[in-house]
């Protein structure tokens, strides 16, 4: 597999019309430039390319395979739900494609110290990951809102020689973490790279994540060709900041054919105010040095997202994202935390696959989509779904959620508890979204 | 081509002219209360017979404020907390103008962006303000700015770091109206043990880029000492978050307002820039060493 030239969009500055670009104190300018410069030169650079191949295939597991979930797709009105299983990579989800790339460019740099952001600390452990793997030393900062409902991720990271600051600033989670990996980043950029884990921040980020995670669009384009003989017709992921999703819908961008959906954090529900939805409910705005749809007050202050993913907690979108939902190529839509606990479960028990929380948000989301699509052209429409993560470090939440029996008496609580599980929430599973339905 | 001086510039040329460096003092509008920050403000500009700062900058919290050290950023979080809005800053500039004391504002572009670039601009024109410092906005994002910035006539001072690169420092002297933001060290904000090493040399580089320039040094000034030292070789000392701290001893004191840490670091300071040529040796001495 080999990364793509940097496509069309951005421009040479960075915009993606009227989005994206680099709003940032001119300390970091030549640091960007430095980035673009040798991220420009790695594309078209067959040394890196090989070594990045390798990389992917020996010590990440690539190419990871597509999985048709035909139980769970008896939920979806029929339609056929394939999984990119993103999930079976090394660490546990896509964030890894991103991070060796960016490891190995740090090492083109001369650099030696990478430092990151993180929130359900899925990048954060790709991170740290790929630092013991090059031997750079490596900073995580973690908002501390995160650090305590991911405690499990804070420990791998430092199991993996990785230092984790808990941010106490702000609102505590991801978003101030990235304010003080800048401001970290301001004060130590002659030595160090800021790693960022999604398709956000200033140029050249939100390209070069994009680059990185491209491969599990390449993949799963070949693999859908290969075994269906043709494309899908919807392609699905959930959006934080956006690097799953844009890494799954990149090279299906030019199949205008293909639709693409994006499924956002609606924590409580839009209505509430209590949500991470920001192209669904947000407003044009300047947010860690891009120009996108960020949640804001009336002034311009950053409004707290929720969700109860850690990983979909943000009140920004990457740039590209923006575009495309200004453009209608893509479209967005909320997903509640109820709504994405089910489809947890319901992977779970029809799939024997346990989903992170964020890729739960997809699930639920192409569970509305397969039932508002019936059969396309007499056939059952093929909705491929970025299985972003796996859900080990989310079996806490789900105990809490579901009010798991974790005492280990067969007994017929224990039953109770899986009962729970079946009906848990008003419509119970088996009924998830039937209010929906077009 | 040298720099237009715009109305700070000249305020600031003014003084190097009477033979000192000036003194540029920063506080945020509404720490620790709306009200408090107007007398902070005041307090800022020198009461009665003694001086007190030059230019004013005026602060405007923001949630995100990626380039503030701690200190500041805990006064704007506070300040946020207790209700500051945007319009406050109008209120805080038209307090700072009554004085005789030229203001400026200093913030992030969202609470810009969001307000409207233009009504932000007509209003702080309309408020006596003569200008803005953008610590987020490089003139490379900056068209609507330079647009509204000349319809009401407004200084635009954006920042240039050590890291700066020559072609990037040539073009930010350019855009500059008023005068130029020199970030002496690399970080954020916050008082520091020593001024540093880097300030002179990037100062001596904006020079060479304009040798008309007016150039601020800020970050890391805590007192006079430090502001005396900063003389020798730079047009304006910027000094933000030692003054910032006076006002958070007094609030975690139990008397937020209690303005007389600030008063006394603010006399301490505008000693400092007058006592300072003489200690380094005339302006002319250092200007040249700096400039070779």
């Amino acid at each position: 597999m080999s990364l793509h030239p940097p496509a069309q969009l951005p421009d040479a500055s960075g915009h993606y019309d009227r989005f994206g670009g680099k709003f940032v104190p001119e300390a970091l300018y030549a640091a960007l430039e430095q980035l673009e410069q040798a991220f420009q030169a790695s594309a078209v650079d067959p040394d890196f390319q090989a070594e990045l191949a390798d990389l992917l295939t020996n010590y990440t597991g690539r190419p990871t395979p597509i999985t048709e979930a035909r139980r769970f797709s008896a939920e979806a009105g029929g339609a056929r739900i394939l999984l990119k299983r993103e999930d079976l990579n090394h660490t546990g989800s896509h964030k890894i494609n991103n991070v060796l790339g960016q490891a190995l460019l740090t090492q083109k740099m001369g650099k030696t110290r990478v430092i990151a952001e993180t929130g359900a600390g899925q990048h954060g452990v790709a991170t740290a990951t790929a630092a013991a793997l090059f031997g750079l030393e490596c900073t995580v900062y973690m908002g501390k809102v995160d650090t305590e409902r991911q405690a499990l991720n804070v420990a791998r990271m430092r199991l993996l020689g990785a230092e984790v600051i808990a941010v106490e600033s702000g609102t505590q989670t991801l978003k101030d973490a990235m304010n003080d990996a800048m401001r970290d980043w301001v004060a130590s950029v002659d030595s160090t790279h800021y790693l960022i884990g999604t398709v956000a921040g200033p140029h050249p980020f939100p390209m070069m994540v994009r680059e990185f995670q491209r491969v599990i669009s390449t993949e799963a384009r070949a693999q859908l060709l290969d075994r269906y003989g043709r494309l899908p017709d919807a392609v699905a992921a959930c959006v934080g900041g956006g690097s799953n999703a844009l890494g799954i819908f990149a090279d299906f961008i030019p199949d205008t054919d293909v639709a693409l959906y994006g499924f956002e954090a609606g924590g409580d529900g839009i209505d509430t105010g209590r949500h991470a939805a920001t192209i669904s409910n947000g407003e044009v705005g300047v947010l860690h040095g891009m120009r996108t749809y960020v949640l804001q007050d009336e002034d311009g202050q950053t409004r707290e997202s929720h969700s109860i993913s850690a990983g979909l907690d943000y009140p920004g979108v990457g740039p590209e994202h923006s575009w495309l939902a200004a453009t209608g190529r893509a479209h967005y839509e909320p997903i509640t935390d109820a709504e994405a606990m089910e489809a947890f479960a319901l992977l779970a028990r029809t799939e024997g696959i346990v989903p992170a929380i964020e890729s739960s948000h997809a699930l639920a989301g192409v569970i509305k989509l397969g039932r508002r699509l019936g059969q396309v052209n007499g056939e059952p429409p093929l909705i491929l779904v970025n299985l972003s993560g796996r859900g080990d470090k989310d079996v806490d939440t789900a105990i809490n959620w579901f009010a798991i029996d974790t005492s280990g008496v067969p007994s017929s609580e224990q039953e109770g508890a899986m009962q729970q599980v079946r009906t848990h929430g008003d419509p119970a599973v088996g009924d998830l979204g039937k209010g929906d339905v077009a | 081509m040298s720099m237009d001086l715009g109305h700070s510039g000249k305020v600031l040329a003014d003084i190097q002219r009477s033979g000192r460096a000036a003194l540029i003092g920063y506080l945020p509008v509404g720490y620790p209360t709306v009200e408090i920050s107007l007398a902070a403000l005041r307090a800022l500009t020198g009461e009665d017979d003694s001086p007190g700062v030059d230019l004013v900058e005026v602060g405007l919290p923001y949630s995100d404020p990626v380039m503030d050290g701690a200190t500041v950023q805990r006064a704007g979080t506070r300040a946020l907390e207790r209700g500051v809005r945007t319009r406050d800053v109008f209120s805080a500039v038209e307090t700072v103008a009554a004085t005789g004391t030229p203001a400026v504002v200093m913030t992030y572009w969202n609470l810009v962006d969001r307000y409207g670039v233009d009504a932000f601009a007509r209003d702080l024109a309309a408020a006596g303000g003569c200008g803005m410092i953008t610590p987020d906005l490089t003139p490379d994002e900056a068209a609507e700015w330079f647009a509204a910035s000349d319809t009401y006539a407004l200084d635009r001072v954006f920042l240039v770091s050590p890291s700066s690169t020559d072609a990037r420092l040539v073009s930010t002297v350019a855009a500059c109206r008023g005068w130029v933001y020199a970030t002496a060290v690399m970080g954020v904000t916050g008082a520091r043990a020593n001024t540093s090493a880097l300030a002179p040399e990037l100062v001596g580089r904006v020079r060479s880029a304009d040798p008309d320039a007016m150039v601020g040094v800020g970050l890391g000034v805590s007192n006079g000492v430090q502001a005396a030292e900063v003389t020798a070789f730079a047009d304006a000392v910027i000094v933000g978050s030692a003054l910032v701290n006076t006002l958070l001893v007094a609030d975690d004191a139990g008397t937020p307002g209690d303005l007389s840490g600030l008063r006394a670091l603010v006399s301490d300071l505008a000693a400092g820039v007058r006592s300072g040529r003489g200690a380094a040796g005339t302006s002319t001495d250092s200007a040249g060493l700096v400039g070779a």
